[in-house]
């Protein structure tokens, strides 16, 4: 099946298998391998991509389902050279170690403070509860995406993502 | 190329490794693809125990994509390749042949059978289901003590039994300490308990893959490996490929926790299809195999039996284990429950001390280390039961621990089992977990909650620690027939531009090296530490190294690279005599730069390496290098130590474990980076924890792993855990020039044994002195209900055996 998907501001038309899963689309075809597979259950969120503006986990979106859609990796977040805040709050926090989690947490906690602009640590916890790491403990996650929250402007989560890309102009891709 | 003043060693630097960990510019081994590369998976057997009737691949071979499709007949027809073991830990130990792939028989649920080479994974996968295998089914072997019943089936028939091996050591014998039946025969206590380690996964969270390209001159191999040098040397050794033509990379490694310390026949099938096929191939496995098919952890069964002084002055200790290796010895697997031999009596002085161990094959995936290796078993034990026989006592769980511990001014101190701990302070980090904690005032909180029937009670659990680590004295491994030495590689190389390269063996899977490594080497050196790159994973730059595991990386790895500097700086003082047209007696070196004693006539290190470089003006005989390597072997081990205090409601009507707070104060000597190490001690909590509260990986009767999938087995989320409280002591270790200890094993060492203690003792009124881990509410609320250890593991038969033990719990 042929689909278009705009990923981190390119527009690409493939065409794919219809079993095809969003991150073995994103990945294996596009070439955005900083998305990575933890598990094959969607327990571990280490896939999490943000789909028109919203968090979801890529293992459990079909490539066909993202027909006409705007997807952000880890690797369209930065700008200009500039860390996205979250990005900038889990090395400022020390909230990774072997980092294979990172991509997946640092997306889901864009949509939680979209969600939740200030959130206690009960309400962090809570919102990463789809996201597992093995090394940190999560202390300094939790730790980050509040200070993160401190350093967000209002509308810098994913719908800020829907605005600039929409400002992009198509680069590369086919 | 300004000289840093300011000690770089100390400070909580934020790390290097995170810049391309945050954007997904990574480097897993999944991300890797090369031209024409073709994919593997691999077929694995349904059964814990059958053999093999036959297998029909026919079908497969035409599926589109498909390239080829092997079996053990295929890849190693002479049945030649073994998988290696690097332990024997006695010299009759049963050294059954491990295939890549099973040709007659499957010995656990996950052994490979069969192998499919693909265009894609979707069609190696897709194949993998039109390959037709006959199983003829035997029965599973799977409790560990029915295991070893005369007539009980046998995982391996050519063996006669399913003993691996029995290890002893008696303090009496080794003429460390004197004879635990005497003691416990003239003790006025005596306590003895069973303790069961359940089976955990290391879950890392990066599945374990490899990619093997043999079009270049080199066979190269990437994995997702914490053992880059031992993969080379040992795949070296198992395929007979010479070692020079061979290169292992690990590039970025998402955790390992000592999971991804072994050898896998995963990657010499892939080494063996893709030299067949002469094109690169990639196995890249799924969650559901990694469960199945990576190592397992712990799986023990402890009796402990411990006697005393009616004061509470410990007097033996006997500890005899049943091991669980699985269906094959893993790489170091033997040896995991002997290194937890050494750990037992703790921070104790215990006069006499015996342990035994069998290690028992079974038809289940085989176990190996997983983070702490031994140490955390040993630790739970001692801590388990010195709470045991304080209530036995009527003394405060610290009260008896302060009787029995080593005091500060008695190190260094020999102990019952032959170390010498170099240094420690119990008495300090103790004294300062208690008042972080509120000890007093949880003490009155709790006789409250206990007096007003309050359905949530509260419980306190402490747990007190030590490990050997740093993993290293050659000669003491080679003492207890590890099958290399423990010393570390590092070099270092001046360039031109005054830049420094540094390569470490301690390949790192996610510690930060790099960071912590160029804090040493700025120090060092008196350069900048954004000047310092650090170099691993790579047998090519980084060619010498015994990697990472037993937190030896900055006690072991950290000291070669100080001693690769003092060399450098060695190197650079008769070129800066030369230049500074002076004897190299009146120079001193400081900061980076060396100064002609009191005058302000200096060179910097960084100018010297470009005039080394430029070699125009060197002394005679000097030759135009700035660079060094060094290897270390350190004396001892090092003993870092901590105190744990957990604080745990439990709901006595649902079973329902909460953790209110959670206070550590962790010695670990000289600290490099502040902000690693309490990183470290988080997630080692987290594990430890997980331990007590949630994981097990659990086999049904048929021996099917019934925990497969993140579904089934509880990782803990982040609204599973509380905020931990951490805080330092600091006795720097007198056995190396840093001070430092190792931090990696400590949280899980210490966590698991101070969660069920508090637990415990939150309902220890009703008459319960134990309850089995995981502590699920099930298990909590059946303790409170039954006043007695739950009978009923979710083993069924298998854990059901292990709960009738000694539940009156008294002395005997």
């Amino acid at each position: 099946m042929r689909i278009t998907v705009t990923v981190d501001g390119t527009k690409y038309t493939d065409d794919v298998e219809p079993r095809t899963l969003l991150v073995h689309y994103l990945r294996e075809r596009v070439g955005k391998v900083g998305t990575v597979v933890g598990c094959d259950t969607s327990n571990c969120g280490a896939c999490t991509v943000h789909l028109d503006g919203h968090s979801v986990k890529s293992c459990s979106v079909l490539a066909v389902q993202a027909d006409g859609c705007e997807v952000t990796t880890i690797e369209g977040l930065a700008r200009d050279g500039q860390l996205h805040p979250v990005q900038q709050a889990f090395h400022d926090n020390h909230a990774l170690q072997c980092g294979f989690c990172t991509p997946g947490m640092i997306m889901q906690s864009i949509d939680l403070l979209a969600d939740n602009p200030d959130p206690d640590e009960q309400a962090v916890r809570e919102g990463l509860e789809g996201n597992l790491c093995r090394c940190t403990g999560y202390q300094n996650i939790v730790k980050a995406v509040r200070d993160a929250a401190k350093h967000m402007s209002p509308g810098a989560g994913p719908d800020a993502e829907k605005i600039e890309q929409a400002n992009h102009v198509g680069v590369g891709g086919e | 190329m300004t000289a840093t003043i300011e000690p770089e060693v100390g400070k909580s630097r934020r790390r290097k490794e995170d810049e391309r960990l945050i954007t997904g510019r990574t480097r897993w081994t999944d991300n890797i693809a090369l031209p024409g590369m073709l994919h593997l998976a691999v077929l694995r057997s349904p059964f814990a125990h059958a053999k093999i009737v036959s297998i029909d691949t026919s079908a497969a071979k035409g599926l589109p994509g498909v390239v080829a499709v092997y079996t053990a007949a295929d890849l190693d027809p002479e049945g030649a390749i073994g998988m290696p073991c690097a332990w024997p830990i006695t010299p009759d130990m049963a050294a059954p042949r491990r295939p890549v792939l099973a040709a007659d028989r499957v010995n656990f649920a996950g052994e490979g059978v069969a192998v499919v080479v693909a265009r894609s994974s979707a069609e190696a996968h897709d194949a993998l289901e039109a390959i037709e295998v006959e199983y003829d089914e035997l029965p599973p072997v799977l409790d560990l003590e029915a295991a070893l019943a005369e007539d009980a089936p046998l995982v391996h028939e050519e063996l006669g039994s399913n003993k691996n091996a029995f290890w002893v050591f008696d303090s009496a014998e080794a003429g460390t300490g004197g004879n635990v039946e005497e003691a416990l025969s003239s003790s006025e206590v005596v306590l003895k308990r069973r303790f069961r380690q359940q089976r955990l996964v290391p879950a890392f969270m990066e599945p374990r893959a490899c990619v093997v390209d043999p079009t270049g001159a080199q066979l190269t191999m990437w994995s997702a490996t914490q053992v880059p040098h031992i993969l080379r040397v040992m795949s070296a050794l198992t395929l007979g490929i010479p070692e020079h033509r061979l290169r292992v990379i690990a590039p970025d490694v998402g955790g390992g926790f000592g999971g991804k310390i072994g050898v896998l026949p995963e990657e010499m099938m892939t080494v063996l299809v893709a030299n067949k096929l002469g094109k690169p191939v990639k196995w890249n496995e799924s969650r559901s195999e990694t469960m199945l098919a990576a190592h397992h952890g712990r799986d023990q069964i402890q009796d402990i039996t411990i006697s005393a002084k009616a004061d509470g002055t410990v007097t033996g200790l006997k500890v005899e284990l049943l091991a669980n290796l699985g269906a094959y010895n893993g790489l170091v697997g033997p040896g995991v429950p002997i290194l937890g031999a050494f750990m037992f009596n703790a921070i104790y002085k215990i006069p006499a001390y015996h342990f035994a161990c069998t290690n028992v094959f079974t038809t289940t995936t085989l176990t190996d280390a997983y983070r702490g290796a031994g140490r955390p078993e040993a630790t739970f034990a001692i801590e388990r039961i010195m709470d045991e026989l304080a209530d036995e006592l009527g003394m405060d769980p610290i009260e008896l621990r302060e009787k029995n511990w080593i005091k500060h001014e008695e190190f260094p101190f020999t102990t019952v089992c032959g170390l010498t701990y170099d240094s420690g302070n119990y008495e300090a980090a103790t004294e300062k977990a208690k008042e972080l904690f509120g000890y007093d005032a949880l003490r009155r909180e709790q006789k409250e909650r206990r007096e007003s029937n309050d359905p949530v009670q509260l419980g306190i659990g402490i747990s007190t620690f030590t490990e050997m680590c740093g993993l290293a004295p050659s000669r003491v491994l080679g003492s207890l027939d590890y099958g290399a030495g423990g010393w570390e590689y590092a070099s270092l190389r001046m360039l031109p531009t005054g830049k420094v390269e540094v390569t470490t063996g301690a390949s790192a899977h996610g510690q930060g090296h790099e960071t912590a490594w160029s804090q040493i080497v700025a120090d060092q050196l008196g350069v900048p530490f954004e000047d310092v790159e650090v170099l691993h994973g790579d047998t090519q730059s980084s060619h010498k190294g015994l990697d990472t595991y037993g937190s030896r990386s900055l006690v072991v790895g950290g000291i070669a690279i100080v001693k690769a500097a003092e060399k450098v700086v060695a190197k650079a003082k008769p070129i800066a005599a030369h230049l500074l047209e002076c004897s190299e007696d009146d120079l001193e070196f400081s900061g980076g730069k060396f100064t002609v004693k009191g005058t302000d006539s200096s060179t910097t290190i960084q100018d010297i390496a470009l005039a080394v470089f430029a070699a125009h003006n060197l002394p005679d005989g000097v030759e135009p290098s700035l660079d060094s390597d060094a290897t270390f072997d350190p004396e001892n081990f090092s003993f870092p130590h901590g105190t744990h205090l957990c604080a745990a409601e439990v709901d006595t009507e649902t079973g329902r474990v909460k953790l209110r707070s959670y206070v550590c104060v962790d010695d670990v000597g000289k600290v490099v980076n502040p902000l690693i190490v309490e990183g470290q001690v988080h997630g080692g909590l987290a594990q430890g924890i997980a331990q007590a509260l949630f994981e097990e990986a659990v086999h049904d009767e048929s021996g099917t792993l019934t925990t497969g999938t993140f579904a089934d087995y509880l990782l803990p989320s982040a609204a599973d855990l509380p905020s931990f409280t951490t805080d330092r002591t600091e006795t720097p270790s007198t056995t190396n020039p840093l001070g430092a200890k190792g931090v990696g094993e400590a949280g899980t060492i210490a966590s698991t044994p101070a969660v069920v203690n508090a637990v415990v003792d939150a309902v220890r009124h009703f008459g319960v002195n134990d309850i089995e881990m995981p502590l699920t509410p099930m298990r909590v609320w059946n303790a409170v209900r039954n006043g007695t250890p739950d009978a009923g593991g979710p083993g069924g038969e298998a854990g059901g055996g292990l709960g009738s033990i000694d539940a009156s719990g008294g002395a005997q």
